[in-house]
C-alpha cells in the first residue's frame, strides 16, 4: 500500500504553496527550514516530492524551459515539472535542502514574472517603516551589511530578495532564503522605499545612477533561469518598471554601523522627494520594440 | 565600401526596451545585456530584414545625425558585426523571412 502524502504548506510573498511528500523526514526537515513561513492559508500551488535517488549535489547548470504549457525544471541533483494552469507540479530529488530551494525559488521566478515581480539577489531590511535593497557582486557587502543593520531593523533577507508590485510601485517580502548570514529572514512585507547598489569605500557616499544603468544592473542581479525570450521581455519591462519607481543609487560605504544613519538619512530624503521620483516615470519606457 | 547587400533582422530571441532615451537589448538566451546610443538605436530600430544596411545608413542614418556617409557605413558594420556575434542581429546576403524578424 502507497504511504499516505503529508503537507507542509510554505507561504513565501503571500504565494502558498503545498509540499507535499510521503517520507516523515522530509516533511520534518520542510517544516524546520521554512519554520517562519508556514502558513494555513489555502494552497494556490502544489508541488509533490518525490525522493527517488538522484545526485546529491550538483554544480550543474540549472535548465528551465516550457514544453507543451508545461515547465520542466532540472539539473544533476533535481527534476521537476510544474504546470502552470493546474498549479500542480511533481519534483525528483534526494532529500536535500539545497535541492529543495532551489526548486522552489525557481518555481517563484516563473510565477512572479507572470506577476510582474521578481526575485533579486540582494539583502532586504525593513527600516522605519520601509524597504531597502543592498545588491551587488559577491562580496560587495550584502552579508556585511545585514550584519551591521541596528536594533530595530527588521531582516528581509540576506541573500534573495523577494519583489511583488503592490499599490502603484513595489514591495519586499522576507524570504527564508539565507546567505553566509545562515539566517531566515522575518516573514514580513513594506513598501520598497530604495535599491542600492553595494561597493565598499573609504568613506559612505550615495551617487545616482542614470536609469539605463540602473536597468543594466538590476537585470544582471534578477534571478531568472527560463531560456524564454517572452518572459525575459516581460522581467525587462518590469525592470524598467521598477527603476522608474523605485530610487536606485550607488552606495559606496566603508563597513561599520555609521552606514546605516546614511541609509535612514536617504530614506527620508526620498520621501521627502517623492513628487521628483513621480517624474521619473519616463515617458519613453512604453516604446516597446 | 564593402558589400552593399546586407541585410538584418532584429532576432526573435531579443527583448527590447527604451528607457530615458537609450535603447537597452538583452538576448534571452544567454543573458547578454547592451545599451545603445542612439545612432545604433536607429539602425537597431530600422532592422526589418528588408531594407539593406547600406540603405538604412543613407536614408536613416545620415538623415537624422551628421556624420560622414563613408564613416557610418563603416561604423555600421562594425556595429552589425559585433551585435550579430551575440545573437542580437540576423545578417544576411538576401532579405530575411518574417519569422526571423519580430
Amino acid at each position: 500500500m502507497a504511504a499516505s502524502r503529508q503537507v507542509a504548506c510554505v507561504e513565501i510573498g503571500k504565494l502558498p504553496i503545498a509540499l507535499s511528500t510521503s517520507d516523515e523526514n522530509f516533511l520534518s526537515l520542510l517544516r524546520q527550514r521554512y519554520a517562519g513561513f508556514l502558513s494555513a492559508a489555502s494552497p494556490e500551488f502544489e508541488l509533490e516530492f518525490d525522493l527517488s535517488a538522484t545526485q546529491i549535489v550538483s554544480d550543474d547548470d540549472v535548465h528551465v524551459r516550457c514544453q507543451d504549457g508545461i515547465w520542466l525544471m532540472d539539473r544533476g541533483d533535481f527534476q521537476a515539472r510544474w504546470d502552470p494552469c493546474t498549479g500542480r507540479g511533481t519534483v525528483r530529488q534526494n532529500a536535500n535542502p539545497y535541492s529543495l530551494d532551489s526548486v522552489l525559488r525557481i518555481l517563484h521566478s516563473l510565477i512572479l514574472a507572470e506577476r510582474g515581480g521578481f526575485l533579486l539577489h540582494s539583502a532586504s531590511a525593513i527600516c522605519e517603516g520601509s524597504a531597502v535593497l543592498f545588491s551587488g557582486v559577491s562580496g560587495a557587502g550584502k552579508t556585511t551589511m545585514s550584519r551591521l543593520a541596528p536594533p530595530g531593523v527588521t531582516l528581509l533577507t540576506d541573500e534573495i530578495s523577494y519583489l511583488q508590485p503592490s499599490d502603484g510601485s513595489y514591495a519586499a517580502f522576507g524570504t527564508p532564503f539565507a546567505g553566509e548570514l545562515a539566517r531566515s529572514g522575518e516573514n514580513c512585507s513594506a513598501p520598497a522605499a530604495a535599491l542600492f547598489f553595494l561597493e565598499q569605500g573609504p568613506e559612505n557616499r550615495l551617487d545616482e545612477i542614470a536609469p539605463a544603468e540602473a536597468v543594466r544592473r538590476l537585470m544582471r542581479n534578477i534571478l531568472f533561469f527560463a531560456e524564454d525570450p517572452l518572459l525575459v521581455e516581460k522581467l525587462l519591462v518590469t525592470a524598467c518598471d521598477f527603476v522608474a519607481k523605485v530610487p536606485v543609487r550607488r552606495l559606496t560605504f566603508y563597513p561599520d554601523s555609521r552606514v546605516w544613519d546614511e541609509v535612514r538619512d536617504s530614506i527620508r530624503n526620498f520621501d521627502h522627494k517623492f513628487d521628483h521620483n513621480s517624474a521619473r516615470n519616463f515617458p519613453g519606457v512604453p516604446a516597446n520594440v | 565600401m564593402s558589400d552593399s547587400s546586407i541585410y538584418i533582422a532584429r532576432s526573435s530571441a531579443i527583448a527590447a526596451r527604451a528607457l530615458a532615451g537609450e535603447m537597452m537589448v538583452m538576448n534571452s538566451a544567454n543573458a547578454t545585456f547592451f545599451t545603445l546610443n542612439e545612432v545604433a538605436t536607429a539602425i537597431f530600430q530600422a532592422a526589418d530584414g528588408r531594407t539593406p544596411l547600406q540603405e538604412i545608413v543613407r536614408s536613416t542614418i545620415c538623415e537624422q545625425f551628421d556624420v560622414n556617409p563613408e564613416q557610418a557605413q563603416t561604423d555600421a558594420e562594425q556595429f552589425v558585426a559585433e551585435l550579430s556575434s551575440h545573437g542580437i542581429l540576423l545578417v544576411s546576403d538576401q532579405p530575411l523571412s518574417s519569422e526571423a524578424t519580430r
